[in-house]
């Protein structure tokens, strides 16, 4: 093992780093989209179910389908690792629509209209009093899809994009443990990383979920 | 003050929340929205900081048209505080009370030491500072919630059912603070409430709200026990006003009797050596040994209500008058007071006349 790992320190490297880029780039986009779509779907609550509605299908499709359906409607080639991007991040806004949508609804109608009666402006309400309080539904959101993400990405490999998943398939190909345990070592410490990261965020922002009950 | 004129809001759907309404709000004063559930008495309170916008007439503050202010800005001058209070769960409550010093940008280290002194004014500690809200009682929420609407120091407070929520023992504690709150501050207070001894306990005026969002009576509680304006409001009152209504008057202008006229029948009044009274003694009272108990005395400070309820209560129908030092100076029978609240009663209709 410790031969394989010495003698292949570049190519799990570049595996590993590839498998973080295919994992988070998605993430940082879900959180850009996911943000505003949530917002109108509470917002126009017309717009509430055909957001989620449409989010539950794409998330039902499967990942490798996708990942050779989005070349097709697109005119990449199918070996892109742009194409594995794209899909991930349509699963993650998918996830994380419906979670921001809740999070936001979570919040107390009792408080957002104290917020308005206050004197809070629309925007400033929305930052600095509704975002902040659905926080821990939607950071529970974002572990998910995080984590999902992460695991997704190794199926990209049968397609010759897949970050850890490449150690996966050379494993299987040469029928050699070794690359296939420190595939799943990395991706799986990679998951738990990206969590205990999360996690500690959310303790940071939002210490009030984490004082006890009434006094 | 604050006017309402010809006001009416009907919502979208067609239900007539509020129906031409017209009466002033007092300065310095505490108006209480009173009636039953669905009455516009809320909607009537949010129309005035724009919560609601009326689909007719104008509700003015100091002669200012409310709808032709900026609403965050017309908010911000106004308190506001709300059953369950409605306070932000992800802020402290130090940081509750500063929201809007911070919204309007005072200077984050003079407010926090205004938050301060607010806390310790509606009776919470120092040490609540930096608690989260979910920490906090009902009734410590509630004044954290009244903290944070005068943190501002608005001319102008709304207040929706704020007490509703809380048991009824918490409720008199922050009812009595409320009012010895705003004794010292004079803030013009719109008030809503659907209990009525809320509104006489803590109203300068009541204005009694029928279904519809109909205005029934706008007067003094004392008035609208005494002359409720229809049997509406008579029913909404209740049935003992005629006794609560004798809370508003106070026993200095009763004629009394001299202690020694007890004398006179064949009932007892038992001193002690400083001539404060122990009890009553006579036939079919009670012996010599144990004389039973006179179970209250009133001052001339006391109200009529509590001099009649002595009367009621004491076993020979007679309530004791003593001074600051508890010296028995007077009593005054049963019958010589039921005479002069009738003769009260006769005088006050023929006022009103």
């Amino acid at each position: 093992m410790i031969d394989y790992i010495s003698s292949n320190t570049t190519v799990i490297w570049r595996a590993f780093s590839e498998h973080v880029l295919l994992a988070l780039i998605p993430v940082a986009l879900a959180i850009i989209f996911s943000l505003p779509l949530g917002y109108l779907a509470v917002r126009y609550s017309k717009l509430y179910y055909p957001l989620v509605n449409l989010s539950s299908i794409l998330y039902a499709i499967p990942s490798l389908a996708l990942f050779l359906l989005i070349p097709a409607i697109i005119g990449t080639s199918v070996i892109s690792p742009l194409n594995i991007i794209i899909a991930l991040t349509i699963y993650s806004v998918a996830l994380m629509v419906r979670v921001v949508a809740d999070g936001l609804n979570s919040v107390d109608p009792s408080v957002t209209q104290a917020a308005t009666a206050m004197g809070y402006r629309r925007v400033r309400r929305l930052f600095g009093v509704e975002l902040p309080i659905a926080l821990p539904v939607m950071l529970a959101g974002l572990r998910v899809a995080t984590v999902a993400n992460v695991s997704i990405v190794s199926v990209g490999a049968l397609l010759g994009v897949g970050g850890l998943g490449a150690l996966f398939v050379r494993g299987q190909q040469l029928d050699y443990a070794e690359p296939v345990i420190v595939g799943i070592v990395l991706s799986v410490m990679l998951a738990a990383f990206c969590d205990i990261v999360i996690v500690l965020v959310q303790r940071r922002l939002t210490p009030w979920t984490r004082v006890g009950g009434r006094a | 003050m604050i006017t309402f004129e010809e006001v009416s809001k009907v919502f979208p759907d067609g239900t007539r929340a509020v129906e031409n309404l017209n009466f002033e709000l007092p300065t310095g004063k505490i108006t209480v929205f009173v009636g039953p559930s669905g009455c516009g008495k809320t909607t009537s309170l949010r129309m005035i900081n724009r919560m609601v916008e009326p689909s007719g007439g104008r509700i003015l503050i100091d002669g200012k048209d409310v709808t032709q202010q900026d609403a965050a800005l017309l908010r911000r001058s106004i308190g506001y505080v709300i059953q369950h209070a409605g306070l932000f769960p992800h802020r402290t409550v130090i940081e509750n009370v500063m929201t809007v010093p911070s919204l309007v940008g005072t200077d984050k280290k003079k407010s926090r030491a205004t938050a301060m002194e607010l806390l310790l004014r509606v009776g919470l500690t120092e040490s609540m500072a930096d608690k989260y809200p979910v920490q906090l009682s009902g009734g410590q929420e509630q004044r954290v919630g009244v903290a944070r609407a005068l943190a501002a120091d608005p001319p102008v407070m709304l207040m929706d059912e704020p007490f509703s929520a809380v048991d009824p023992i918490v409720r008199s504690g922050l009812q009595a603070e409320f009012l010895r709150l705003q004794g010292e501050l004079g803030k013009t207070i719109a008030f809503v409430t659907h209990d009525i001894d809320e509104a006489i306990k803590i109203g300068d005026m009541v204005a009694v709200f029928q279904e519809g969002g109909h205005l029934a009576q706008y007067a003094t509680p004392q008035e609208l026990l005494e002359n409720p304006a229809d049997s509406f409001v008579a029913d909404f009152v209740g049935r003992d006003r005629g006794f609560r209504s004798l809370s508003f008057d106070s026993a200095e202008n009763l004629v009394i009797d001299p202690v020694e006229s007890v004398a006179s029948g064949s009932d007892v009044l038992v001193l002690d050596d400083a001539g404060r009274p122990l009890g009553w003694v006579g036939p079919g009272i009670a012996s010599e040994d144990r004389p039973a108990p006179v179970a209250g005395t009133f001052t001339s400070a006391d109200s009529l209500r509590v001099v009649t309820d002595l009367a009621i209560t004491s076993p020979v129908g007679i309530a004791v008058r003593v001074d600051s030092s508890g010296t028995a100076d007077g009593i005054i029978r049963h019958q010589s007071l039921v005479r002069q609240l009738d003769e009260r009663r006769r005088l006050r209709s023929g006022a009103n006349a």
